[in-house]
């Protein structure tokens, strides 16, 4: 009785089930309130019965004061239990339970059901496996989807009688691109100051201080203008993307807009590839010309260098060049952005916990590809001696 | 002052509230959004071991009533009582002994997504039980059987069953601690004829086997007929008891409408 803390009723007439045994037939007399919070209690003490060397039971439950569907499970358990082991029993219960046993014996046949474990080594081999062919499955889809946003955009640009959803483009432009203004702005202006802190600080070692300035300038233009910018736009307008395509997933609205004949990758895909397309090089400009202010500012304070003199330097140390090989990445990355948010967002099933998963997987994916694709520049610009 | 007694006070008050004949009593109870009054003072007798409909024209505040009942809903006055515990202004940690005692299934199922369908059946019996694990998947499969569905959907997940089944599951959740009480929001909505009398004839079975009061929400007149003992009409904010012959004789437009016209006429057989 203490280890049913947690149902709060106390029943009327506590339950009991004991074995009498008798010359080689065996009685169970079964006694009290057979209901859920008596279940747990019922359900050890049956288990703990030896009814192996039992050959006729019969199970007496006519002093059952209340059963319910749990309880009368219990009976019936006991009753096939033996029935299996080749012995015979009997069940006798008040005539009221009756209709509730017939109906349970009759539609109850199946064994109790068991989860299949993941366990052991074969379970680890079977989670390697079906994982590896999920994320070869992943790439292969994604592919698939890169190729029908090709087509779609192509199509679009050679058919140009065609309407394209201009009002989604421009409404895209601004979500994307106007309202991250502040947040990219705030975040390169901080990244400025704290590069060109640590620059000056090691570059004091040899008294070249004055060469913060070409640090700053060729590392933002060149490299992390872009990539904190993406990396921003990833987590804020990637997700989004996963979140609205999945939600309308969820809604049936795909299924909707498919049976009225729009196209999803022209309506809802391409604004918003396009839309971050333009909008991700206006934002990582932005982003330079701010962070190279956030580096000013810091120079003037911690090294007294003034603007002109700042910008003089600056001038010497970057060209057009410096700037164009930051800005052209920027393209490549907000296609795999928005490529991957729209992908995983029309991935959603229709459940509720789909939709914070593949947006999850959205941004790490995204992430992950424009560091991968970081890299692959660099290496492409080396070759080229760019 | 009922809130004010000791614990073992509310339980015997709840055993007692539990042997009477009214499982439900509605009194004076008024709900309204805003501007808006959608019960006007309405009250309502559920007796025990019956089948209540609860019809009415959309906007007349049906589901309104269920969740005012199961204290989803505050009405702006009125009592509640349910095993003859006040429901009404009732803080939801003391609505808790009361939440054992009765389930709900809802329009669409509202199967947790993130389960499979045994472990939406178990989790009444982990809030509320310290069964073993061993024995909620033997109720699980009793339950599920018991309301209709093949063995192996208890492995599944709600977006992986069909309509119907979810409505199904979501029933086997509802008894899945053997509630005396249960509460149907519009249990056939959505299903068609055949798998609607299916459910029908499943209610019922179950209501009998049981002894389950049922407190049923529904649009369905059909099911009206085939389940219910008495039938409740909202018109016009009020609320209407009969039978079906009862209701039949009434002068009120919608419920001669609901009854006597063409649909209602085919379903009663006149």
């Amino acid at each position: 009785m203490v280890k049913n803390f947690r149902v709060t009723l106390p029943v009327d007439n506590p339950a009991s089930a004991k074995l009498e045994k008798a010359q080689g037939r065996a009685r169970l007399v079964c006694a009290g309130d057979w209901t859920v919070s008596e279940l747990t209690d019922l359900d050890e003490q049956l288990s703990a019965l030896d009814l192996k060397s039992v050959r006729d039971l019969e199970i007496d439950a006519s002093g059952i004061t209340s059963l319910d569907s749990g309880g009368a499970w219990l009976l019936l358990r006991t009753k096939r239990l033996v029935d299996k082991a080749g012995a015979k029993a009997t069940l006798t219960l008040p005539e009221k339970y009756h209709p509730l046993l017939e109906t349970m014996d009759s539609g109850h046949t199946a064994p109790p059901v068991t989860h299949p474990p993941y366990v052991g080594f074969r379970g680890l081999l079977e989670r390697t496996g079906e994982g590896t062919v999920h994320a070869l499955r992943q790439g292969y889809d994604l592919l698939g989807f890169l190729g029908r946003v090709a087509v779609e955009t192509v199509e679009a640009a050679l058919a140009p009688r065609r309407e394209l959803p201009w009002a989604a483009f421009v409404h895209q432009i601004e979500e994307t691109g106007l309202t991250a203004l502040p947040i990219v702005g705030l975040l390169a202006f901080l990244l400025g100051i704290v590069i060109t802190y640590q620059g000056a600080d090691q570059l004091a070692r040899f008294g070249a201080q004055i060469y913060t300035i070409d640090f700053l300038g060729i590392g933002f233009l060149r490299e992390l203008g872009g990539l904190v910018t993406a990396i921003i736009i990833a987590g804020r307008s990637g997700s989004a993307f996963t979140a609205q395509i999945g939600t309308m997933q969820v809604n049936e609205e795909l299924d909707a807009m498919q049976t009225i004949g729009l196209n999803i990758a022209e309506t809802l895909v391409l604004p918003r590839v396009l839309g971050l397309v333009v909008a991700l090089p206006i934002l990582t400009l932005f982003a330079d010309v701010v962070g190279i202010i956030g580096g000013m500012v810091m120079t003037y304070f911690d090294l007294g260098v003034t603007i002109p003199a700042f910008m003089r330097e600056l001038g010497n140390a970057i060209t057009v060049k410096t700037l164009m090989v930051g800005l052209i990445k920027a393209p490549v990355f907000a296609f795999m952005i928005a490529l991957v948010g729209c992908f995983e967002g029309m991935r959603v099933e229709r459940n509720a916990a789909s939709v914070g998963k593949l947006t999850t997987r959205s941004v790490v994916e995204s992430i992950f590809l424009i560091i991968a694709a970081d890299a692959g520049f660099s290496v492409l610009f080396s070759v080229l001696g760019i | 002052m009922s809130s004010a007694g000791t614990k073992a006070q509310k339980d015997a008050a709840l055993r007692a509230g539990k042997k009477d004949d009214v499982v439900i009593r509605v009194r004076g109870l008024v709900n309204g959004f805003g501007d808006k009054i959608i019960h006007d003072h309405i009250d309502l007798d559920v007796k025990r071991g019956e089948v209540l409909g609860v019809v009415g024209g959309s906007g007349t505040g049906k589901s309104v009533l269920l969740r005012s009942i199961v204290g989803l809903n505050r009405p702006l006055s009125g009592s509640i009582k349910v095993f003859g515990q006040e429901t009404v202004g009732l803080a939801p940690d003391e609505m808790r002994g009361l939440q054992l005692h009765w389930g709900v299934l809802f329009q669409e199922g509202a199967l947790f997504s993130s389960m499979t369908v045994a472990q939406n059946i178990q989790v009444p019996m982990r809030r509320w039980t310290n069964m073993p694990q061993s024995l909620m998947d033997e109720l699980a499969a009793m339950k599920l059987s018991l309301v209709g569905l093949p063995e192996d959907a208890a492995r599944k997940f709600p977006s992986e069953l069909s309509g119907g089944m979810k409505k199904r599951a979501g029933l086997a959740r509802a008894l899945s601690l053997d509630p005396e009480l249960l509460f149907l929001d519009e249990p056939t909505a959505g299903l068609d004829p055949i798998s609607a009398a299916q459910f029908d004839q499943l209610v019922g079975d179950l209501q009998k086997s049981l002894g389950l009061t049922v407190f049923m929400v529904t649009h369905d007149i059909d099911t009206l007929r085939a389940t219910t003992d008495r039938i409740a009409v909202l018109v016009n904010k009020k609320i209407k008891v009969g039978t079906i012959k009862e209701l039949l004789q009434d002068k009120d437009p919608w419920i001669h409408e609901y009854f006597a016209g063409p649909r209602g006429r085919a379903a009663l057989g006149g």
